[in-house]
This record gives C-alpha cells, structure tokens and sequence, in this order.
C-alpha cells in the first residue's frame, strides 16, 4: 500500500515546476495578460511531452494516467501558466481514444503540440440563458458562452444532448468572439455556429461523462496549486513584514489565518490524488468523487483566495503584486465545468439520493 | 499509488472476521469498565490478540511485533460488527505506553498486568485550574518530606476520577526550575488519605468530568516515573498520538452515512429532508469534507508505512479539522430535524437514542480539549508553516 505519487511522478513534478519557474514567471504571465500569446510556453511544455501524456503509445502519446495529468495540472494552477492544458492534452485526448472514429493523426499532432483542440462544454454542463448547442444532420447550429482557449484549432463541442463533437476552427460558419473576464491567465471565447460542419466523436453520454470527469479533476489540480501557491506567498509575506516591531506573522490573528488556509488545503492535495487515481483505477467511485473534489477544492480555493489576499493587506489588494491573477484563477476554476452547488447536487444524484 | 494491501492481510481479516461471529455473543454490552463481562472478554481478546496486541508478554500482553495495518483491519471488523473492542481509558491508551517507554522494570511489572485486566482504574491528572492551554504552569505542589512526596493542590477535567483506583499525575517538584524542567509524573492510590473528588456536571447534563482536589497527600518517593523535573518529556512521550485518534475520518463517514438514512426517513409536510435543496447541499458539503478527511488519513497511514514519504501537514490538522467536522455533521442532523432535532433524553421523539445532541455537545467538547482549536492553530503555523511564535510578555516588575 502506496498512497501517494510515485518516485517517476515526484520527478514529472520536478520537472515541470523547474520549466515553469523559467518561462512562466509572472512577468511572463503579464505579458500574456496584456495581449501577448501564449505560444513559447506551450512549445516547451511540449518538448516535456505534456501535451502527449495522455495520448495513447499507439497514437504516439505518451500513455499516461489521469494522476500524471492532475499533477500537470496542480503545476500550471501553481504558475497561472497560461495554456491549453485543460482542453488539448486532457479533455481532447480522453473524448478521442474513446470515440469509435480513426482519429490516429489528430491525435499525433496533439501530442507533439502542433494542434490545439478548445472545449465548449457548457451547455450541456448547465446551459445558461439563450446559449444552446444544437446539430441537424451534420451541420451545427446555436451558440456555446465561455468555450476555452481562444486559439483552438478546432473544438470538441457538446451539444444539449450530451453528444460530442468536433469541428474546425477555420470553418467559415464559425464565429469566434473574444469577450474579457477577470481571469487574464486563460482567454475564452464566445462560438455562433452557422450551419458549422460538425464531425461525430461519439453520441455515448458515458464518454461525455468520462471527460467532464477528467476536466473537472484536471481543474480541481489546478485550483490546488494555485491555492497552494496563494498560501506560501500570504506565510512569506507575514514571516517578511513588520508592523509594531514585529513581524505580523508573529500576531495570532494572522497565523490563525495561516493555520486556517493550511489545514483546510492539506486534505485537499490527498482528494485530489484519489481523484485522479480513481479515474483509471475506480470507476464504481470515479464520479461522485470527480464531483466532490471539484465542488470542494472550489471551496476551499475562495477561502485561501480571499483571506492569503486579507494576509498581505493592502498590498494584496494592489497589481503590484499580483496575487489577484492567482484570486481570478481560482475564481474562474470554481465556475468552469460546473459551480460547486450544481456539481454538489450532481453527487447526490449520482448516489440515488434525489432524482435529477 | 498503489491501494492494494498484502494478501496476508486478507487472511487476517478473515481470521478476525470469524472470531466475532463465533464469539461476539460473549461481549459485554454498553460501557460497563468494572463488571466480569467486561474482565472477561477482554481477557480472551488479549489471548487472541485483538487487544493489547503490542504489549510484550511477560507484563501480560499479546507480545505482537507493531503491525498498523492488522491494528486497523481489528478496529474496522470490530466498528463494522459493533463489538465492544476491549476496554479503554487513560491508563491502558495513555499510561501503559507511558511505562513501557519510560517506566522501570518494577513499575512495569507492578502495573501494566493489572490495568490491561480491568483489575486497576486510573485517572489522568494533568490539567488544573490554572493550566489549561498552559498546561505547564501547573501548580500542583509536590514537596519530599523524608521518604515520601507531600501533594497539596487541584486536578480539574479529571474524568473516572470517582471510580478510578489510582491517578497518574503531574505535579511541580522544583518551584525555582524554569517551568518546563519543574514537573514530575507521579503514580499514587486515589484512596491515599487527603483526596476529595467532586463531580463536574457539563453541558450534556452528565458528570463526564471531576474535580480533584488533594491536601497533605503523602505518597511514597519511589512511585515517580522518570527523573525528578522529567515529568514534562514522560508526559509528551504519547500526548501527540492522543490528538490523531481524536475524530478519526471512518467514524465521520458512519456520522455522515446515519444523517443520509436520517434524511431519507424524515418528512417536513409530506417532503423527504433529502429533497430539500437548501438541507441536501449542506449535506453534500460535508459528504465532500469527509472524503477529503478519509483520503489525508490514508496519507498518513501510507507515510508511517513507506517510510521516507512525506505527509506533509496531514497528520498535524487532524484534530483541528476532524473534531470540527464532527460538530458540523451531527449539527446538520439537529437543524434537519428542527424541534424534534431538541429532543433530550427521555423524549419520545428523540431520534438515534439521542445520539445527535449528544454528539453535538461532546465534540464541541474535544474542540476545546486536546489542545483547544487555537492551540493546534498555534501548532500548524508556528511548527508546521514556520511562522515566528508569538513574544513572551516581561513579567510586571
């Protein structure tokens, strides 16, 4: 009995901890943040292989597990490293290998990087307003809010009736809409689809639920390292800063809030290795956990969020330091993919609580 | 990760698993710690190895080698059946690890046997008045007087102490020492004259605590374990392990799984509780909370088994967060119940024999002891995240 990551994976870690602190610093992000793409950063991350982890060895991958995946993940959270991450090497890879089409050489650019694949889940997540996703034939029609990253070179689209599609980028009846949000680390895009050539991944709900799953732990990992990361900045800053002669870390009421932060987050690295393992290992257990790790983390991420942002005081609350990308990101993964009330409600479905 | 245990550990489980349908019926019921029953049956769980399983032979023990994970395939057969596990209390989970890493050979022979037995009762007399958080201003005063310790001063949260035979106690020795170097463990019969014990009536209506109070108690010099002004380190050797086992995850998971039952069979005009959507997201929330609970205990329990690998934090907010989370579960089930979740004691609508209250009650009670929630705050920041500790005031001159 081994709970934990493995010697291979501490070293995956590693590795791309040290990548990131090279290329993704927050000057790097600013740059990002204020009109810049994201290119290098994703060119590099490819010649570690992330973006092949999860694709099959036979496709070219690298054939990896979902925990391998959520460790990436927690990586990026830790670094608001802007990426496709979440839609080309998690959610994409898991849709295609499920799906009963030849989708060899998709999957080979993926994984050496060269083609990125967005995700416009939301309305058949929970559809919001006049937002809907419907296909006639082969051509799609309607209109998906909030699709992420916003230089796909196509996009995996779930439609009202769970079915998952892909269709290109460059399809002249596409419109791609770049609308701002708080979060500045990731760009989404608004997607009208006029009669959009759309090409069937599979019409299995199972396989839709298989990649929401592995999306939302992807998610929870990255809210996990964000948070972290907001943690470890707010005990630097009060060990650092003095106030009454003292450092204000020495005050109880802010080590409270320290000790608070930390003992709420602790448990939440361990949820989300049993996430993720359970993905490839327990599926009878996949789901309810999927949606109690993702509703949890978000949870607890507003907490750290908001009071590592109170720990720093006034300078929290300024862009010199920065910490509000890391505030948004957290805020911006609680809403993605479903908001913990409607992903808590999901669990109690799930289990035969209540009908949906 | 690898979840998997060694196929011997199954075996073992099965060994376990027969032993309580063939003997089940012999276990005592409620929690009786005198009776024969009681005696008895934790005689044949010694015998087979179910309880007091470490605890070397020749002071009565089973004599195993530690093995944690046959201890948790014993606790988790023996919760699943609602078997009574053996006896408990101060003296065999906190004393008898106490002597055997501090005690000598004497004090050994002389009082590990018989606790294990049932056939001697302790009490624990560590907090006073005075010293609470603080527990190392204690001022309890031990004075030698030829070849005995005279005792003068207040035991307070001392529970069993009306039943008890005898009290491991600590007391200051050395009133000019630095506080921490003052203090000495002493063993003494609680019928020693000059003993007066008064019942603490607390929130649950119950006298689950005592007040303890001694006047020219003499107690023979040689019944101290440890050195003189040691007393702090014995008394540290095992109070860590105390506050782990507090409020452990698999029993919030059992809380957690009674409320879903309770939540299905409750109706408020006609409606099942479960199909209220403001009550079912709490109950969500917390089913979320336990399970991030369950996965850091198997961290823990993977660290002390793979030696090398880092926990982390995890076992150090264990108290904190699990003793919280108890109080939010078993005060959900009050607020899903409304007046009937007020129900007390002989009340006809009481629901779970009044376990709810109850609970609610007795787990705000071990937020506050233990190490009261502040203090493991205390402890998580300062030792856990390297935060200054806070600057002693000068004393008043």
């Amino acid at each position: 009995m081994q709970f934990g990551l493995s010697e291979e994976q501490i070293m995956l870690r590693d590795n791309i901890n040290r990548f990131l602190d090279d290329n993704s610093s927050l000057d790097r992000v600013r740059a990002f943040a204020d009109g810049g793409d994201d290119a290098d950063i994703w060119a590099g991350l490819a010649e570690l292989g992330v973006p092949a982890l999860l694709v099959p060895e036979e496709q070219g991958g690298i054939g990896l597990t979902p925990l391998d995946a959520a460790i990436v993940a927690e990586c990026l959270g830790a670094h608001i490293a802007p990426t496709p991450f979440l839609g080309t090497a998690v959610m994409a890879p898991t849709a295609l290998a499920a799906s009963d089409g030849d989708h060899d050489t998709l999957l080979a650019e993926i994984a050496a990087g060269t083609h990125r694949v967005g995700v416009a889940f939301g309305e058949a997540v929970k559809r919001r307003n006049d937002a809907h996703v419907e296909v006639r034939g082969e051509h799609m029609f309607g209109k998906s809010l909030f699709a992420f990253d916003a230089n796909a070179d196509s996009y995996l689209v779930a439609d009202q009736n769970k079915h998952l599609y892909l269709i290109a980028a460059s399809d002249p009846g596409l419109q791609r809409t770049h609308l701002t949000t708080v979060d500045k680390t990731r760009r989404t895009v608004e997607l009208t689809y006029d009669s959009v050539a759309a090409q069937c991944i599979s019409r299995d709900v199972k396989v839709f639920e298989a990649v929401l799953d592995i999306g939302r732990v992807a998610i929870a990992a990255d809210t996990l390292g964000a948070a972290q990361n907001m943690l470890d900045q707010a005990v630097e800053y009060a060990k650092q800063r003095e106030q009454f002669n003292r450092p204000i870390g020495s005050f109880q009421a802010v080590k409270h809030m320290c000790a608070e932060m930390a003992a709420q987050l602790e448990p939440c690295r361990s949820m989300v290795w049993f996430a993720g393992h359970a993905l490839a290992e327990l599926p009878e257990e996949a789901r309810v956990t999927a949606c109690h790790t993702k509703a949890h983390l978000a949870e607890v991420a507003q907490f750290i969020a908001k009071t590592s942002t109170e720990v720093h005081g006034g300078m929290g609350f300024t862009d010199l330091v920065g910490l509000h990308y890391w505030f948004k990101r957290c805020g911006a993964n609680r809403q993605w993919l479903g908001a913990p009330e409607f992903i808590r409600q999901e669990a109690a479905v799930l289990q035969g609580l209540v009908k949906d | 990760m690898d979840l998997s245990f060694d196929p011997e550990y199954e075996t073992f489980r099965s060994e376990v698993v027969s032993f309580l349908a063939s003997n089940a019926d012999k276990a005592p019921k409620g929690n009786d710690l005198r009776g024969d029953a009681a005696k008895g049956w934790q005689k044949l769980l010694i015998e087979n190895g179910y309880t007091c399983r470490t605890i070397p032979k020749e002071f009565g023990g089973y004599g195993a080698e530690p093995d944690i994970i046959k201890s948790r395939i014993i606790a988790e057969e023996f919760s699943k059946a609602r078997v009574n596990a053996g006896l408990g209390g101060q003296g065999i989970s906190m004393l008898v690890p106490t002597l055997l890493e501090m005690g000598t050979q004497e004090q050994k022979e002389q009082f590990i046997q018989p606790t294990i037995m049932g056939e001697m009762l302790w009490c624990q007399g560590y907090s006073e008045p005075g010293a609470g958080s603080d527990l190392a201003a204690l001022s309890t005063a031990a004075v030698l007087d030829g070849d005995e310790w005279v005792i003068n001063g207040q035991k307070i949260w001392t529970s069993t102490a009306q039943i008890a035979d005898w009290i491991f106690c600590l007391v200051r020795s050395e009133p000019d020492a630095p506080k921490h170097k003052g203090i000495s463990f002493l063993l003494f019969d609680m019928k020693t004259p000059g003993i007066e014990v008064r019942p603490l009536v607390d929130m649950t209506g119950h006298a689950n605590f005592n007040e303890t109070f001694f006047t020219d108690v003499r107690v023979p010099k040689h019944q101290i374990v440890g050195e003189r002004g040691q007393g702090w380190q014995v008394a540290n050797a095992i109070l860590g392990h105390e506050r782990e086992t507090l409020a452990p995850a698999n029993t919030a998971q059992t809380r957690v799984n009674a409320l879903v039952d309770l939540m299905k069979n409750e109706t408020a005009d006609g409606a099942r509780l479960v199909d209220n959507p403001v009550y079912r997201d709490r109950l969500m929330k917390l089913q979320g909370k336990v399970m991030a609970m369950r996965f850091n205990e198997l961290r823990v329990l993977s660290a002390r088994l793979n030696p090398g690998q880092d926990p982390g934090l995890a076992r150090m907010i264990s108290k904190l967060e699990g003793t919280e989370l108890r109080h939010d579960i078993e005060g959900l089930a009050i607020d899903v119940m409304g007046e009937i979740g007020l129900a007390y004691e002989d009340n006809p609508h009481l629901r779970g024999s009044g376990s709810w209250q109850r609970e609610y009650m007795y787990y705000l009670g071990l937020i506050i002891g233990g190490g009261t929630s502040q203090i493991q705050k205390n402890i998580i920041s300062e030792r856990g995240l390297g935060m200054p500790r806070e600057p002693k005031f000068e004393k008043a001159s």
